[in-house]
Order: structure tokens, then sequence, then C-alpha cells
């Protein structure tokens, strides 16, 4: 076993474990937090991937300042609680059947197209991952997406803004 | 593959790197004293020791000693957590920042650094500036008290809104080296220090980092006379030394990045010629930027908190946004 399959292991471990106290914590809290513990992990799984930008955009933004937010709400409204009457049955027989789905899925990349997963990998191009290489490919190659999600964003920003401004007195 | 030599090599730098933090925290808190006494006319702690250099430790076997409370309606295990939690950022930040030139020892290269030649350094240093803010507010939601919850949102609130202007200052240094990674942007300072071409970035820098660290005047979350003590009030013993121990460490932590972005990192003259002068000089600016700071504490009132959020959205961010536009621009007419 060589040292990044038992780093990827472990973080697999870490990150399922966490996804699942997350759905099973009764405390919102504790969920916020669980799912803290996931987006860490999966960050590290970036950097095992070659891909240490994306491992560092994911903690700043991701952990970082999404899900402060969260936590913010859970505490400002008081709502750790989550009462069991607001969960409706139709919830947990649909979960159920969209998890077997998943899994299905899984199992048929995995088994029927094992091609595309087990053979080897190229070299590492020189700079992969960095913030130059990525840097380049959104603004040479995908300009005109990463332009249209920055005005989808200043749109969402103004409408924030907009909806959270008081009256003026008229 | 990873060899044993530089497994060995990277737990030491990475213990060297947690004592600066640990013994700078335990002598910043007496230097801290010394010079607030010497500003406010006293004199201040002198007995334990010579010129009171044993005061930190007496400070620390007497908060070793005193009894640890845990409030009855606490959440346990995260009340114990949350200290931790505080203090694991401030430990880690230390380890993009270049202490020196590599030096040479038996014939072999070695950085002074952990690893300050990452091309991702700025961004690690506000990926974990970002994840400060969880200690503060599991530390003030699980001691189950409304001052503590109040502080702690009153601080994250801070520490939120001044992450942006502190991004903002960074991007001066990144447009003018060209470049994310710490080393490179130390070794592009050699001839000229950032501050020169940065001033305005290096002012919002510096009070962006103090509201983030919330240091005086930005110090709301331990206003007294409204929150007696911010998010640690529940907090007694050990527990409460290790947010001071996170408190004092961001500070270092914090001067570090400034030295290190816009007074030129470990260059100073002669240091191309002897390498070992690189973490004196280092060392030196730190300094300078810890008495700063402790300056602006003894001598600036505390902003109230609406205008703190107000200074940092409408003046800090916007002045910011502007100063990496004029960068930019001058970076492209000049072509620098």
């Amino acid at each position: 076993m060589t040292v990044e399959l038992a780093i990827f292991l472990g973080l697999a471990v870490v990150a399922v474990g966490a996804s699942i106290a997350m759905l099973v914590s009764r405390n919102a809290v504790y969920s916020a937090l669980f799912l803290v513990i996931v987006l860490f992990a999966i960050a590290v799984l970036y950097l095992l991937l070659s891909a240490a930008f994306i491992a560092m955009v994911q903690v700043a933004v991701y952990a970082g300042a999404i899900m402060v937010l969260f936590l913010f709400v859970i505490m400002l409204l008081g709502t750790e609680n989550v009462e069991s009457e607001s969960r409706r049955p139709w919830q947990f027989a649909a979960a159920l059947v969209l998890s077997y789905v998943l899994i299905i899925q899984f199992l048929v990349v995995a088994i029927v197209l094992p091609g595309d997963f087990g053979g080897e990998f190229g070299a590492l191009v020189d700079g992969f991952g960095g913030p130059a290489s990525i840097g380049i490919l959104l603004f040479k190659e995908y300009l005109v997406p990463f332009e249209v999600t920055s005005l989808l964003l200043l749109a969402a920003m103004v409408g924030a803004i907009v909806l959270t401004r008081r009256e003026s007195s008229r | 593959m990873i060899s044993i030599v530089s497994v060995a090599e990277w737990i030491i730098k990475s213990l060297v790197l947690i004592t600066i933090i640990l013994g700078g925290f335990a002598y910043l808190t007496l230097f801290e004293r010394r010079a607030l006494a010497r500003m406010q006319a006293r004199i201040g702690p002198n007995r334990a020791g010579p010129a009171g250099l044993l005061q930190p430790v007496a400070d620390g076997i007497k908060l070793m000693f005193k009894e640890e409370l845990i409030p009855d309606r606490a959440d346990k295990v995260l009340f114990v957590l949350a200290p931790i939690i505080t203090v694991v950022p401030v430990l880690l930040l230390l380890a993009v920042i270049p202490l020196g030139p590599d030096i040479e020892i038996f014939g072999q290269q070695f950085s002074l650094g952990l690893a300050s030649e990452i091309d991702v350094g700025v961004l690690f240093i506000l990926a974990v500036a970002s994840i400060a803010v969880y200690g503060i507010v599991i530390a003030g939601w699980s001691s189950y008290s409304k001052y503590s919850l109040l502080g702690a949102l009153r601080a994250s609130a801070q520490m939120i809104s001044y992450e942006l202007a502190l991004g903002l200052a960074i991007i001066g240094p990144i447009l003018l080296a060209g470049s994310l990674s710490v080393a490179d942007i130390v070794a592009d300072q050699q001839r000229l220090w950032y501050v020169v071409l940065q001033p305005i970035g290096f002012l919002i820098f510096l009070i962006a980092s103090m509201a983030e660290i919330n240091r005086a005047p930005f110090d709301m979350s331990e206003a007294e006379q409204e929150l007696t003590g911010g998010y640690h009030t529940e907090y007694s013993g050990m527990k409460f030394a290790v947010f001071f121990m996170a408190e004092y460490g961001k500070m270092i932590a914090v001067s570090f990045v400034a030295a290190t972005l816009f007074l030129g990192g470990y260059w100073g003259p002669f240091v191309d010629r002897i390498a070992l002068l690189g973490p004196i000089y280092l060392f030196a600016k730190v300094v300078a930027i810890l008495f700063l700071m402790i300056w602006i504490r003894a001598t600036w009132p505390r902003l109230r908190y609406d205008r703190l959020m107000a200074f940092g959205w409408k003046i800090l961010l916007p002045v910011g946004l502007l100063n990496v536009v004029i960068t930019g621009g001058l970076i492209v007419v000049l072509n620098l």
C-alpha cells in the first residue's frame, strides 16, 4: 500500500463518516460543523490530486466563508434543535430511492467502464493545478462562461442588497 | 518518493515555527505590559527575575493551577474543543513564510522556511485566516451565555467584514511580483520594498489585520463595559490561557505576514553575502510592527461597533478596490 493510498483511505473514512454524522445529528450546529469537516477532507483530497489552487479556494470559500454564514444564521435564529414534526414522511422514502440510484450509478461506472479508470495516467503537465495554469485556462479558453458567471454573481449581490435594504420613509 | 531525511527536516522546521509562536507569545505579553506601562508613566512587571523576564513563567504557572470551570448548561464537547480550534490556525500561518535565503550546511542546500515555495502561498494565508473565525464562534455558542454569544457574533462579523479588505490589500504585492508564491514575492523585493510602491495597500493591510485579530482599537469583543469579556467570558484557567495564546500568536503571525509582503521580508543590507542575517532582519521588522500595535493600543480609543462596521465596508473596502484598479492599471501602462 502506497502512502498516497493510505492517506486517501483515511480521508475517505473521515469524509464519509462526517457526512453520515451530519445527516443523523439532531443539533443543527453540529450538523454544520460536520459539514465543515467534510469540506476540509475534500480539500485535502484535492491536494492529493496536485490541485493546490482548488484546495485552497475550497477552504477559503466553502469552509471559511459560506459555512461561517450558515453557522451565523443557525445561532442568530436559535434553530439549533429542529423539531421532528417538520420532517415529511415521503422525504425518507425519496432519499432512499435516490441514494440507491446513486449507488447503482457508482457500480456501473466502476464495473462496466473500468478501462477509463484503471488505466495509467500520463505525467502531470508542468504547473498543473497551479494558479497560473488555471488563470490562463479561465481567461483564454473559458472566458465567456467565466464572464457570464461573474455577471450572475454581480446580479445576485445587487439583488441581496436591494432586498435587505429598508424602504426609505416616504 | 519521500525520504526519511526530508521528513525529519519538515518535523524540525515545524517545531521551530511552533516554538517561535509559543515563545513569542510568552514574551510578547511581557513586552506589551512593559511598553504600555512606560507609555502610561508606570513601570510595569519587573519583580519576577531580572527586569521581569520570568514574569511569563509565573503567569503560566498561575494559570495552570487555576480551577477550570465549565458552565453547567454549556455544550461540553465544543466548549473544550473551542480553544484548540482557535489556536491551530495561528500555528499554521508561519508555514509559508520564508525566514531567510537558502543556506548551506555540510554542502547541502536548506531553505529557511517550511513551504514558502508553494505556488499558492498567499492563498494559504487567506484560507487559514478565514477559518480562524470558527474557534471564536464555537466558543461563544457553546458557553450558553448571552454575553459570550454576543461577543462571538460581534467578533466574527468584524473578522468576516475586514477579511475582504485584507484580501484586496494583499492583491497589490501579488500583482507586483506576478506570483502567488510568498518566496517569489520576497525575492522580488530585494531592490525595493513593496511598502514604497504600495503605501495605501500597506495601510489597508495594517488596519484590516488589526481588525481581523481583534486588536485595539477594534477589540470590540473585549469591550468590558458592554460585554464583560466577549466570547471567552466563561473560560478560566488553561483554556483561557489558550485563547490568550491564540490572540497574541495571531499578532505575531500577522506581523510576519506584513513584514514579508510589504517590508521586504528577510532582505536588508549584506543579506546576499551573509545569509544568516536574514532571520535577524525579519525578526527586527516583526518586533517593529508589534511595537506599533502596542503603541496604537496605548493611544487610540476603541471604535463604536456600528462605526467600525461602516468604516470597514464604506471606506476600507472601496479604497482597497481602487488601490487594486490603480495598481493594475499602472503595471500595464508602465510595463513593470
